[in-house]
């Protein structure tokens, strides 16, 4: 474990997933601490989509401990719709609220969580989607936009509830190759702001450009994790070592 | 032989007949409909709880229970003729003495009764698929922005679920008119009681049904092109 005397967010223990006999997770542990951008990367069906989704409890661990914030997330006795005010999140394929408009889309929970004002609420939702440059787009409906909108909007939506983390599954893997870079963007924006991110990509440029760890992930374990320049230049495990070989 | 002349004296002479069974066809059919969604949506709700593992243990069999009863209810009401659940459920009821001052009240409660349960088990189906039609990452996506799940439900889902049911509610109201004119035979005064009321008082057999089928058509032809209609403006609405 690196020297590290920021503020320690996420503590994984022993993380273990397990859908009926298939063993995906099989004992993660990993500090993750304030400012963080870790990317998470690692061949498909190795598990990386699996572990960022336990941390929010979108999938019940079956085993090992995420304690989030000095709370542990796994414990039954948790609130995790609490817990989850502080952990955005954003999905491959977006995931807008087909039902309402743009705008709608990033002030619904605010409104109906926090019990913000409407007015404060929609105030807040017009600066975020200025701010992923689509503030012109509020009163669209999301299958008016592209995909790569989309996932912007997704991105604002996940900032309006002010989320001490931001986790992002495989964002820009639904989107048209031309539309990445104005995800990417947004997303390089948030990390220089000094959010904290936990990214599963592809995208090997932006876990080398953007991230200041990089995490690989084989076989239901981290199998190496490191700083990006030394992940990419020195990877010192066999399966990295192919798995990098193939992809670069 | 049918004749056009021996018809139009009939609807001449019994079409306040008719046009009184009309209006109990309608009534019926109303309240069957209404009835069998509210039942609808309770069995659809019993169908979809889902166990969660952080459930306490008299929860989960509690639930594993009532989605039992809902998904007997639905299948047993299925693959079982109308007629003869009206029969069961009128026979049952009456011999039960579940009887109102009035007989013919007695007659339409029952029958009503009997037709909401039956349309109640298909309603559930409709509105449990057209829940399950939303796609998943809509309550992923309102989960992990803090909603709980009723929230989620209330906000995102139904919301979106409403559109793909409410033509299908539109349908069975439609169909159920046609459907309650087996209710004829437990004697509810519906456009096919009178239709049989008016042959045997003529001695005219053929006839006397015609008016009746051109009476069903008449109301329900032009109520399935509006629901059509209706349908087709739902999907092309932006969202979807």
């Amino acid at each position: 474990m690196s020297q590290d005397n920021r503020e320690l967010l996420i503590e994984v223990n022993g993380l273990e997933k397990h859908f009926k006999h298939v063993e995906v997770l099989k004992g993660i542990d990993i500090e993750i601490h304030k400012g963080d951008v870790v990317a998470v990367i690692g061949p498909s069906g190795s598990g990386k989509s699996t572990f960022l989704r336990c941390l929010n409890l979108l999938e019940v661990p079956t085993g090992g401990h995420i304690i989030f914030e000095g709370v542990d997330i796994t414990s039954k006795n948790t609130n995790i719709d609490t817990m989850r005010c502080k952990i955005g999140m954003v999905f491959q394929q977006f995931n807008l609220f087909a039902n309402m408009t743009v705008l709608d889309n990033v002030a619904a929970a605010p409104i109906r969580v926090k019990g913000m004002k409407k007015e404060d609420a929609y105030r807040l939702a017009q600066e975020l989607l200025t701010r992923v440059g689509l503030g012109d787009r509020g009163s669209a409906y999301p299958v008016q936009l592209s995909g790569g909108q989309q996932q912007r909007v997704a991105i604002a939506r996940a900032l309006a509830m002010q989320p001490d983390v931001m986790l992002f599954d495989e964002p820009t893997s639904a989107l048209d190759p031309e539309m990445v870079r104005e995800v990417l963007d947004v997303m390089k924006q948030l990390a220089q702001e000094g959010m904290t991110m936990v990214v599963v990509t592809h995208e090997m440029g932006f876990a080398r450009e953007v991230a200041n760890r990089v995490v690989f992930i084989d076989g239901g374990v981290i199998c190496e994790e490191k700083a990006p320049k030394e992940f990419f230049e020195n990877p010192t495990h066999p399966r990295l070592k192919d798995f990098l070989s193939k992809v670069l | 032989m049918i004749s056009l002349e021996r018809m139009l004296k009939i609807w001449e002479r019994y079409n306040g007949f008719y046009l009184d069974g009309l209006k109990n066809t309608l009534l019926v059919a109303l309240v069957a409909v209404v009835l069998g969604i509210v039942l609808g949506l309770l069995v659809a709700s019993g169908r979809m709880l889902t166990h969660n593992s952080r459930d306490h243990a008299v929860i989960k069999v509690l639930k594993s229970v009532i989605r039992f009863i809902c998904t007997a209810y639905v299948e047993v009401l299925r693959a079982t003729p109308l007629i003869v659940q009206v029969f069961v459920i009128y026979y049952t009821a009456t011999g039960a003495k579940l009887i109102l001052p009035d007989p013919t009240a007695t007659r339409m409660m029952w029958g009503m009764v009997a037709v909401a349960l039956n349309s109640g088990a298909y309603l559930s189906e409709v509105i449990r698929s057209g829940i399950g039609a939303v796609p998943h990452g809509q309550m992923e996506a309102a989960r992990c922005l803090g909603m709980s799940h009723w929230k989620a439900m209330r906000f995102v889902i139904l919301p979106q679920a409403v559109r793909n049911i409410l033509p299908a509610l539109c349908n069975e109201f439609v169909t159920i008119i046609k459907e309650t004119s087996v209710l004829s035979m437990v004697g509810i005064v519906d456009v096919m009681f009178q239709a049989s009321a008016v042959a045997s008082n003529a001695y005219i057999f053929i006839e006397p049904y015609i008016i009746a089928a051109l009476m069903y058509f008449v109301v329900v032809f032009p109520l399935s092109k509006l629901v059509a209609w209706f349908e087709r403006r739902m999907s092309r609405s932006v969202t979807r």
